[in-house]
């Protein structure tokens, strides 16, 4: 299991600001290893962000982006206290689901 | 001759069936979302081809769409990419690196209160064009362009 997400979503006047920080190795599969073998690639490929609820965003990655990747959203109409839960799943099928309240 | 034929049909009939068995098996992962990963978007290895499978075969320039990433980055493995879109029905935003094996990085739909922005970290294996792709609700497309110079690659990791 991979290790938990960080998220911390807050408001900024009427606007919530989410920023998700997921733990993944994010392996492109063009890397070799020391031994000169390429590494297989290994990197989360979609991601869904609720809030409240709702569901607000639906994201598909490639493996340009970074290890450990950050994503940084904003959701006007919510409000603190509401539950936010961010999902992905990687290439293998691997996956986390992780959630916070959006704080004042 | 009949016999044979028989036989033929039912081997081909229970060979169908595992085939579907095992796509059923295969898809599991991916139905979880609604919306299934764009493999061709996504393993295309040309800027033009990715923005083709994404359906934005004509797009044009727009102010409204605002790329922001460094001049010169050096790490390539970790190159902050924010694009705000103030275009108005802007529904998803994808972002691509022209030089990258795959330049397709991340495409990303917004809906109900999600505002038409995001912040990524994206690698970059060498000095490259940065382009980010909006979508509007009535199916039009707009691109912003910006060159990042890297002075250590992103492909080590």
């Amino acid at each position: 299991m991979a290790d938990p997400m960080k998220i911390r979503a807050q408001m900024k006047g009427d606007v919530a600001e989410v920023r998700v920080l997921m733990a993944h190795a994010m392996e492109t599969g063009q890397r070799k290893d020391n031994a000169g073998n390429l590494v297989p690639a290994h990197f989360i490929q979609q991601i869904t962000v609720e809030v409240g609820g709702k569901l607000v965003i639906q994201g598909q990655t490639g493996t340009s982006v970074s290890r450990n990747p950050v994503f940084a959203f904003k959701v006007k109409g919510a409000k603190a206290g509401d539950k936010v839960v961010v999902n992905w799943v990687d290439n293998k099928g691997e996956k986390r689901t992780d959630e916070a309240a959006i704080t004042a | 001759m009949d016999t044979i034929r028989r036989q033929l049909l039912k081997g081909a009939g229970a060979t169908g069936a595992l085939a579907a068995a095992l796509a059923a098996g295969l898809l599991k992962p991916t139905q979880v979302l609604a919306n299934e990963w764009n493999r061709a978007a996504f393993e295309a290895k040309e800027s033009p081809a990715v923005l083709k499978a994404l359906g934005a075969g004509s797009s044009s320039d727009s102010k409204d769409l605002l790329l922001k990433a460094p001049d010169i980055a050096e790490n390539g493995a970790v190159v902050p990419v924010d694009v705000v879109s103030n275009i108005p029905n802007t529904i998803s935003i994808a972002i691509l690196v022209d030089k990258n094996p795959f330049p397709l990085s991340a495409a990303f739909d917004f809906a109900s209160g999600a505002m038409p922005e995001m912040s990524v970290r994206l690698k970059l294996g060498q000095t490259s064009v940065v382009k980010a792709v909006a979508k509007t609700a009535d199916g039009k497309y707009y691109t912003v362009q910006k060159e990042v110079k890297v002075t250590v690659g992103g492909c080590g990791g």
